[in-house]
């Protein structure tokens, strides 16, 4: 049985662990703020961009680009994972590595090359110990998404499919669905034809005056599309792995609650017990004095 | 008076969004400029100045390249980076200034001597607002 100075000893660490825990929940859900406020400035952008390139497809169908070009047979995959750099944030992180690394199973399975580029310490930790080719690491900078590391990483994977290192390239990352969920995403990079097709009611639109030419606008708007795309990936990591902090961190306090009530009960337990044997021992003493 | 509204987007926030009278924009083959009424235009955009007319000002604001559409009475500018002339960051611009242009003469392979010529190309266009 646990001496009454143990069970003390106990609830008090458990109380500090719960102070810590309960600081990290309120650190997270104000960053979890600012990423939601990111993700919200960030739209317009985008959405704007999707609108461009659909309604410029629309008229540029013979000026095709490079970076719309799907390659009949690929022989190499690029995977961009983006992932936090820290953990204590539940399952987040494990989900999109466990999506990442199936689908870079099923290529290897399909005879392709695989490619890493890996945004975040969580996943170029998992994918050095399970010994990828990683093209690119960028650890400590996922605390701070910015538009320049979805530029970094955009271009390094534009020069690796233009020179032929990589036939596609997808993107795996954390989706920020709401507060109480997150879950893995892929979407394919490159060939940058496949996201923004969408239905072919770009014929609607206004008729533009394209300057300079349809053609060469589409050029100078695809990179700027698969940058704006990578950095959307960032930020909805940035948002869903703060949320899954949150989580995290509200049941590990109320772990702690209910931890601290019970070792609260023993410690009340443990002292009765110590009186009444006390009694016990005074008692017997006076009835043998009687005797 | 028929206006223009002027939004200027880059990912991070709206740099500008207000009612105007003309638009000059860097494009990409020349300068062009926007009035109330205009057809619907799409644009690319080089690492410049931007000026439009409010209230009887001219204001600068310099744009690192991007779009410019124009539709209706609406005038969008996307670029990744956007700063009004009295919020450039000078001292930094020079930095980057001196970085391009060293950079530049040391002729390192043929991609670092573009993206150096485009960052120089930056540099200047927002030095050459100062005090605008």
């Amino acid at each position: 049985m646990a001496s009454l100075k143990d069970v003390r000893l106990k609830i008090a660490g458990v109380r500090k662990t719960r102070q810590i825990t309960k600081a990290m929940y309120m650190v997270a859900s104000a960053k979890l703020r600012s990423a939601q406020l990111r993700i919200e400035r960030f739209r317009p952008y985008a959405d704007k961009f999707s609108e461009m390139l659909v309604s410029l497809r629309g008229t540029a169908e013979d000026a095709a680009h490079p970076l719309l070009a799907e390659r009949p047979e690929p022989a190499s995959v690029g995977i961009v994972i983006a992932t936090s750099d820290r953990g204590l944030c539940g399952s987040f992180n494990a989900g999109i590595i466990t999506a990442a690394l199936k689908f870079a199973e099923e290529n290897r399975a399909a005879g392709r090359q695989v490619r890493f580029y890996c945004l975040g310490r969580k996943c170029c930790d998992a994918v050095r110990t399970r010994g990828g080719e990683t093209a690119m690491a960028v650890i400590g900078r996922m605390n701070a998404v910015d538009f320049p590391l979805a530029s970094e990483v955009g271009v390094a994977i534009m020069e690796d499919f233009l020179n032929g290192h990589v036939d596609e390239v997808h993107m795996f990352y954390g989706e920020f669905i709401s507060l109480a969920r997150q879950r893995p995403a892929g979407i394919k990079l490159l060939p940058a034809g496949g996201g923004a097709s969408g239905p072919e009611d770009a014929g609607a639109a206004e008729d533009y005056i394209y300057e300079p030419a349809a053609g060469v606008l589409l050029g100078e708007l695809l990179p700027r599309y698969v940058k704006a795309q990578v950095y959307r990936g960032l930020l909805d990591t940035a948002a869903g792995e703060n949320a899954a902090r949150m989580q995290a961190m509200d049941n590990a306090t109320r772990n702690c609650d209910d931890m601290a009530d019970a070792l609260t009960l023993l410690f009340n337990k443990t002292r009765q017990a110590g009186i009444t044997n006390e009694l016990i021992d005074i008692v017997g003493g006076v009835e043998a004095l009687k005797g | 008076m028929a206006s223009l509204r002027l939004d200027i987007v880059t990912p991070d926030k709206l740099v500008l969004g207000r009612e105007v009278d003309y638009v000059g924009a860097p494009g990409l083959e020349g300068e062009f400029g926007v009035l109330p009424g205009h057809i619907p235009l799409l644009a690319a955009l080089t690492a410049g100045r931007l000026f439009y007319k409010a209230d009887g000002r001219t204001n600068w604001v310099f744009v690192s390249g991007g779009f410019a559409e124009v539709s209706g009475d609406k005038v969008t500018i996307l670029a990744e980076s956007a700063e009004e002339a009295d919020k450039i960051d000078f001292d930094r611009a020079e930095q980057a200034l001196r970085r391009a242009q060293e950079r530049v003469e040391s002729k390192a392979s043929d991609i670092d001597m573009y993206r150096a010529q485009l960052a120089l190309a930056r540099a200047v266009a927002r030095l050459s607002l100062r005090g605008r």
